[in-house]
């Protein structure tokens, strides 16, 4: 019994620092979303251009730990603005699909184009916090908190707070926030619009670029794995609601639990398929999300 | 004369696409002699069957609208159909063949059920979870599909077709490419697809036009799923054998590809696309460890600075030898307002109430429009008046009261349902289906009226004649004027022999010319006996037009009567020039 507990103890852990990531990366969608009302279907391979970032500047420039994740943060300001230039800028006063389109184009792009620098074999980075034996933690009441799980966990937390104080009480925050209400309103009060938006691309780049940096000693670096990521922290802003920060870091952290539960008690081969089943069945019986989002068309 | 008429007529209808299918007719036949080595002979195949999942795209992305990024899965039910079938169950090639088209049918069903309620960057994830989860069954569940090892040795179509070599293998895949080709392309001008085409257009404007975007989409979803399988089978008995990896994400990505380089709204177009990058990887050998990166590249490229594909381009070239076309010769006049008695109650609005959040936009209105009356609803601004047509038509479920049109209660109705019922309506800015010719406009709204093609086609051309574009008839509606456009859309309601037509702001960014060519259309309409409920703020147009008004302030009714007592009503004067007191009621 108390073993069991101590089980689905560290499973809940487990599946809460994975979902973590994905409210992360989620984040990085929903601003993105709220800002341009375009959905980047290329947010997972920021994680996973971080993360390679990372790896290069560390393993193979021998930068030191902390410096090469700076470097490879400022490394992912330039994958936010040369992104929207080169993607969204063009085709920002196209409909959705296009958009949709060019940025899955994106992300077929950065995806073998990682491949073919890379290569297809698996790179492994060290955690932030490093042990001798390897993975570092503490074991509290039968659950091993992993160092990095919680290390996610806090950074997601500490994130979210600031964003909320960033975008509740500094005049760069409303003004981001009302260039995604209204544009165009937004241009007639003089707000430079199209540096919001780069902003905001940036800004979700960096998101997705930590978020990357931060698996990447957990799960391996490979340039498959920004698209799983990417998927599920869609799947998760779905669930918790388009557009909705609240919703994209439940959804997220749902998703982690149900994952990991789903793959320790049912199958672990399809455990990358119970999250799109959540969102399946969210989209069938609540497709507008746990906290909603507005849409209406106006005739 | 007379037969010179006719004779250019028919000749209007050979369109180049009949050239075009007997050129690919020629083409089906020569390739596969032309391509001898078994190498390149299997490309053909290979490049056959993608093309015929492409042509898949073309239905759902071209056509209709709808994003799918699962085409692969598709691809993959009717291969390992066909595989299983012919191997493990041991059951005709044929059979396995159709066994694959109805799961695949079913399996888009299922999707496009799902996505119904859904657009945009919704229904491209759930299509891509739907080929996630493809791919993660056919990989896991290895008790059926074999998993990552594949299927091996699968049959080709034993009767029927003696294909047993690959170079008659080829011709068959080709054969099959050409028909389906050859069908998605006549598939444009049936009622179904310039549905689809009208909801890639405009959903809401399609739906208001009686058009059940619905059912189209589902439809849409079905046989590009079937198209997307007899592709795959296709490639199943082709090859010989089969493994996950052909029908996972990636290829899903390169159908996508292959439809927007080609371009996704041509058949042609598609294949071409399908034809080039088949081929191009081959070419360019060197280059196969990032050719994706060059997919991912191209899709970008096409998106921004060819958003109609190479076919784009070729069209542009093919439009110096398009032959001018005419309409066929006008044999009916219009024929508008139904059949009941003058002076019935038709549309019967009763205390209608529209919440959005805390604001009662309208705030318990009760209407009633007789038969042949031209009845107006004035206000000024934000009084309710566009919501009140919302709510009738069908786009706005109202939060309290009851609407009767014509006997049906009507409240809670999709707007295509209340359409049938013999409304149209009108946009405040304009909703036409922009990259549509005004023929095909007006035949999306001409289906309401229901019969064969011909009845459509007759009440099409008597409503364009009415308007007086009949010149203009096959012009792109995006390229002409705006009063064109505003005629077009009266032209797309009238069509479909609507009993009560509503009309937001017809008038609104019409020049004086043009408002008076309106005024005298709709006197004409309401002459000849159709109800018209109009939303309009030119007082002019509303006293020529109509001979009873309703007034609304702040979503409440003030005034009603005949239009020149309601206008000098007090309390009208009042809400007009912006007394606060008297239009609050205080």
């Amino acid at each position: 019994m108390l073993e069991s507990l101590s089980m689905n103890g560290q499973l809940v852990f487990a599946g809460l620092a994975i979902g973590s990531v994905y409210a992360l990366v989620a984040l990085g969608f929903v601003m993105i979303f709220r800002a341009t009302n375009v959905v980047n279907f290329a947010q997972g391979e920021f994680s996973m251009l971080g993360a390679y970032f990372l790896f290069m500047l560390w393993h193979g420039l021998k930068l030191e730990y902390f410096l090469a994740m700076l470097a490879a943060l400022l490394m992912m300001v330039a994958v936010g603005l040369l992104f929207e230039i080169s993607v969204y800028y063009p085709l920002r006063n196209r409909s959705f699909l296009p958009v949709i389109i060019a940025t899955i184009g994106a992300s077929i792009m950065f995806q073998n184009g990682a491949l073919a620098v890379f290569g297809p074999s698996p790179e492994k980075v060290r955690p932030v916090i490093e042990t001798v034996e390897g993975t570092g933690g503490i074991t509290l009441a039968g659950v091993f908190f992993d160092y990095q799980y919680v290390i996610i966990l806090l950074v997601t937390f500490l994130l979210v707070l600031l964003q909320y104080l960033f975008f509740e009480y500094t005049i760069l925050g409303k003004k981001m926030q009302a260039t995604s209400q209204d544009k165009d309103m937004a241009r007639l009060l003089g707000i430079p619009v199209a540096v919001m938006i780069a902003l905001t691309f940036i800004y979700s780049s960096l998101l997705g670029g930590l978020s990357g940096m931060l698996v990447a000693p957990i799960f391996f670096v490979t340039h498959k794995m920004g698209a799983t990521m990417g998927l599920k922290a869609f799947a998760a802003t779905i669930c918790g609601g388009f557009g909705d920060v609240r919703g994209a870091i439940l959804g997220g952290l749902a998703l982690g639990v149900i994952e990991t539960f789903g793959g320790a008690y049912i199958s672990v081969v399809y455990k990358d398929g119970f999250s799109f089943l959540v969102l399946i069945a969210f989209l069938l019986l609540r497709p507008q999300g746990i906290f909603g989002e507005k849409v209406a068309e106006k005739a | 004369m007379r037969t010179e008429k006719t004779h250019r007529t028919t000749d209007a209808r050979f369109r180049p696409g009949h050239l075009a299918l007997l050129v690919g007719a020629v083409v089906v036949i020569l390739l596969p002699l032309l391509f001898t080595t078994r190498y390149t002979t299997n490309l053909l195949i290979l490049g056959a069957s993608w093309g015929i999942a492409t042509l898949g795209l073309v239905v759902v992305l071209g056509y209709t609208g709808q994003i799918s990024l699962a085409q692969a899965a598709f691809y993959g039910i009717g291969a390992y159909a066909v595989a299983l079938g012919t191997t493990r169950w041991e059951i005709n090639w044929w059979v396995a063949l159709v066994l694959g088209l109805v799961a695949a049918a079913l399996a888009g069903a299922v999707l496009g059920t799902t996505t119904l309620k859904l657009g945009g960057h919704y229904l491209a994830m759930v299509t891509i979870c739907f080929q996630i989860i493809y791919t993660l069954v056919t990989t896991n569940w290895i008790a059926v599909t074999g998993g990552p090892d594949g299927v091996s040795n699968i049959k080709r179509p034993p009767f029927f077709v003696p294909v047993n070599t690959v170079q008659k293998y080829a011709w068959f895949a080709l054969a099959a490419l050409w028909l389906v080709a050859a069908l998605v392309w006549l598939l444009r001008d049936t009622a179904l697809g310039r549905a689809m085409l009208a909801i890639r257009e405009n959903e809401l404007a399609a739906e208001a036009l009686g058009v059940d975007t619905r059912r189209v989409k589902v439809i849409a979803f079905i046989l590009s799923a079937t198209i997307g399988a007899l592709g795959g089978a296709i490639y199943a008995s082709g090859y010989l054998y089969i493994s996950p990896d052909s029908f996972n994400f990636d290829h899903a990505v390169a159908f996508l590809a292959m439809a927007l380089v080609g371009g996704s709204a041509s058949p042609l177009g598609a294949i071409l696309g399908a034809g080039l990058l088949t081929f191009l990887p081959e070419w360019l050998r060197e280059l196969q460890r990032i050719y994706l990166v060059i997919y991912g590249c191209a899709i970008i490229l096409v998106i921004v600075f060819m958003p109609e594909g190479l076919w784009g381009y070729v069209k542009l070239f093919g439009r110096r030898f398009a032959r001018v076309r005419h309409l066929p010769p006008v044999d009916q006049p219009i024929h508008v307002g139904g059949h009941g008695t003058p002076g019935e109650d038709i549309l019967c609005v009763h205390q209608l109430t529209k919440r959005f959040g805390g604001l009662v936009a309208v705030d318990a209105v009760d209407l009633t429009v007789r038969r042949g009356e031209a009845h107006a609803l004035i206000g000024p601004n934000g009084s309710g008046k566009t919501t009140i047509i919302n709510v009738i038509s069908g786009l706005y479920v109202p939060s309290a009261g009851g609407i009767r049109f014509l006997g049906h209660n009507i409240v809670g109705q999709r707007p295509s349902r209340i359409a049938h019922h013999g409304m149209a309506r009108s946009f405040q800015n304009l909703r036409l289906f922009r990259e549509l010719s005004v023929w095909e406009n007006v035949l999306v709204g001409a289906h309401r009226g229901g019969g064969r093609e011909r009845e459509t086609e007759a009440r099409a051309l008597a409503a364009i004649e009415f308007v007086g574009l009949s010149d203009k008839a096959f012009e792109i509606c995006r390229n002409l004027p705006y009063g064109h456009q505003k005629l077009v859309e009266l032209a797309r309601s009238l069509a479909g022999e609507p009993e009560l037509l509503l009309l937001d702001e017809p008038g609104a960014g019409l020049n004086q010319t043009e408002k008076q060519e309106l005024v005298r259309l709709l006197k004409r309409l309401n002459e000849m006996g159709l109800t018209i409920l109009i939303v309009e703020h030119d007082m002019s147009l509303v006293s020529n037009v109509a001979a009873v008004a309703t007034v609304l302030n702040f979503g409440k009714k003030i005034a009603e009567g005949r239009v020149e007592e309601v206008l000098r009503h007090p309390a009208v004067v009042e809400a007009y020039l912006g007394n606060r007191e008297v239009a609050l009621g205080v």
